[in-house]
């Protein structure tokens, strides 16, 4: 279970969440939903322990765990995923032994061996299936030269290899098309375990449709304002916004 | 240097006697030569980013050995090398410069491979080991001589069996005939107390090509020379660096390309990874002459610099007196990317291996330009191994354990 008590973080000095509070148990998929600069971005980097952000008061516990005071790759160890909204490219650095580092220091943080190098090549092959991934994708290097949509679905695969307990998606839909949406979609679906819970930012009721959210938030200037069923997601997608502002008694600047 | 003229006056006639004619004959004018000039000051052009002065300073003891046991096939002790060959030895090399005098003072053998005009299959491979309880300098002299249609590669390491302070200054001449084809690898895995002095002269005729990689993986002082003549019609040059360097380890690099005629073709591509409070240093200079027109030329000198203390200078240089070329040099300095660090460390990667990764990602490029596979595999596992600073021992060596 991840707990998120009166969360206060800020990036350069500016303030960007406000006192949020969010609790999501094993199994739950939270959707949350927001203008741009709300700070849902903010929210998954503080998570995920991205050393830009500064963590000013608040606790974020994860299974009893004080995760602030984990560093980045002991998160992902704890079983936290972060689809990242820009993932990034890094030259030089091939898929196999990039995921074959991280699977690996996974293992290590478990006490297990690494896994064996004909082993590992079968899961990479397994898994790729789950999000239709290019074998020639899988070979080249880290997300370089890919297309938009082919780096959101290396993203699921990576999910795929690691199995996290928590997986947030960071607009994973944008930039994709219909048919990308839906593999996607269908794929994250696919490695759910009744365990498994998620965090999904999104700007769509699109994604929401597939991934069948129990609870939806919205979050503005920096707080959660609402939260509410999945018919939260159609109703913003109908009428946007503003009514939730103007009926929260809001003032939203810029 | 009046420790060097000193030494020299005493041991003259040692030298002599253990020595032959054709090095003989070189001696007095390399002893002019580095008594009228010294030491290179940074004022030298060439001698900019090295100390000099300070690296020869310490009181070596100098060896005076000839080459000994059996020698691999297509090497020689230079008096049993064919009369011919024996003639080009100090013809090719800048005898202006006072370390390659020095060289030439001080030489007792030269270690001659002479390649008759087939492809050799096997790799040369010519293992310098640095060895002794006292501090050491080493005259290291190399004549490779390749024959018409003549194919190698030779691989040259240095690498130190005890942990005295040496200082090797190396000259080799390279005379390329007609056609023929040479890889020439040197690979540096020494210690920190290990100073490197490498002056690499080539002469290269019609239709020939030639690699050249420098790789230095561990070492304290490198400075590395490189001049390369292409002379003859048809022929191309490829020259590589891989630099990785940590602590206080000092590496300087200087080359020069020579287009004296039409056709020619060179590449150059030098990458450095410094770390800690290393120190790099790159100045690399193509000179396309007077009518060697169509000439193709790509200089570049990339460097990645894991810490605020580490430096880099770099110059890279184009001078061309041709008006239809194809040139290009450029350079980059740059730092680890944290946005690629930060998306391996989500994924588990803990931060000093995101680091090594990327290091040995930006540093590749180099070793994939190696032509031999046998070779490309082993340095990825060096490079790896040194990046990891398990690279304290010279690997698979009996001496050092």
């Amino acid at each position: 279970m991840l707990k998120i008590e009166n969360l206060h973080a800020s990036i350069g000095g500016k303030e960007i969440l406000k006192g949020l509070d969010l609790t999501v148990r094993d199994g739950e998929v939270h959707a949350l939903m927001g203008l741009n600069g709300a700070g849902k971005s903010t929210l998954s980097n503080v998570i995920v322990g991205h050393p830009a952000y500064e963590v000013t008061a608040g606790s974020i516990t994860w299974n009893g765990k004080d995760l602030l005071a984990l560093k980045p790759e002991e998160r992902a160890h704890e079983g936290i995923f972060l689809s990242f909204q820009q993932p990034v490219e890094i030259p030089g650095v091939s898929m196999v032994n990039f995921m074959r580092a991280a699977l690996n220091a996974k293992r290590k943080y478990e006490g297990l061996d690494p896994m064996p190098a004909g082993d590992f090549l079968k899961l990479m092959r397994e898994k790729r299936k789950i999000v239709d991934l290019d074998s020639r994708l899988t070979s080249r290097s880290v997300n370089e030269g890919f297309s938009g949509g082919e780096k959101k679905r290396n993203e699921i695969f990576q999910m795929a290899m690691l199995e996290p307990k928590l997986a947030i998606l960071d607009e994973t839909d944008s930039g994709l098309d219909v048919d990308a949406l839906r593999i996607v979609a269908e794929g994250f679906n696919k490695l759910r375990t009744p365990q498994t819970s998620a965090i999904v930012i999104t700007h769509y009721q699109r994604l929401l449709d597939y991934l069948k959210p129990d609870v939806v938030h919205v979050l503005i200037d920096g707080r959660i304002v609402k939260t509410a069923g999945p018919e939260l997601a159609e109703e913003i997608e109908n009428k946007g916004f503003d009514w939730i502002i103007k009926g929260e008694g809001l003032e939203v600047k810029g | 240097m009046k420790q060097y003229l000193d030494f020299y006056d005493e041991v003259r006639d040692v030298i002599a006697a253990r020595s032959c004619r054709e090095m003989n004959d070189e001696r007095e004018k390399a002893l002019q030569t580095f008594a009228s000039q010294g030491f290179p000051s940074k004022k030298t052009e060439r001698y900019r980013y090295a100390d000099v002065e300070a690296d020869f300073a310490p009181n070596y003891g100098i060896q005076l050995a000839q080459l000994g046991g059996t020698l691999p096939p297509h090497c020689f002790r230079i008096a049993e090398a064919e009369p011919r060959v024996r003639a080009l030895y100090n013809k090719v090399a800048d005898t202006a410069d006072s370390i390659v005098a020095l060289n030439t003072m001080l030489s007792v053998d030269t270690l001659v491979v002479h390649v008759p005009g087939t492809r050799v299959e096997h790799p040369i491979q010519i293992s310098n080991i640095l060895k002794g309880e006292q501090d050491t300098m080493v005259c290291r002299r190399i004549l490779i001589v390749m024959d018409k249609l003549a194919e190698a590669d030779i691989i040259i390491t240095d690498r130190a069996a005890s942990q005295s302070r040496f200082l090797t200054n190396q000259v080799i001449e390279v005379v390329m005939d007609e056609g023929s084809h040479l890889s020439l690898y040197e690979v540096e895995e020494t210690h920190l107390l290990c100073t490197r002095y490498s002056s690499v002269f080539v002469r290269q005729g019609a239709n020939c090509s030639l690699h050249h990689s420098s790789l230095t993986l561990f070492n304290g002082h490198t400075r590395n020379r490189i001049d390369v003549q292409l002379q003859g019609q048809g022929s191309e040059v490829t020259l590589g660096g891989c630099i990785i360097a940590d602590k206080m380890q000092h590496v300087d690099n200087n080359t020069l390309i020579e287009h004296l005629v039409p056709n020619c073709l060179s590449r150059e591509l030098y990458k450095y990874v410094l770390d800690d409070s290393a120190v790099g240093a790159f100045a690399g200079k193509v000179l396309v002459h007077e009518g060697a027109q169509k000439t193709s030329s790509q200089e570049t000198n990339a460097n990645l610099l894991a810490t605020r203390t580490a430096r880099m200078y770099t110059q890279p240089m184009l001078e061309i007196y041709a008006d239809d070329v194809k040139c290009s040099h450029g350079s980059t300095v740059g730092q680890m990317d944290e946005a690629a660090l930060f998306y391996m460390r989500q994924r588990g990667i803990d931060e000093r291996e995101a680091r090594l990764l990327l290091k040995a990602a930006f540093i590749t490029e180099v070793i994939e330009n190696i032509p031999l596979e046998s070779l490309r595999d082993r340095l990825h596992v060096l490079v790896d191994k040194r990046l990891r600073g398990e690279l304290s021992k010279c690997e698979g060596c009996k001496l050092c354990k």
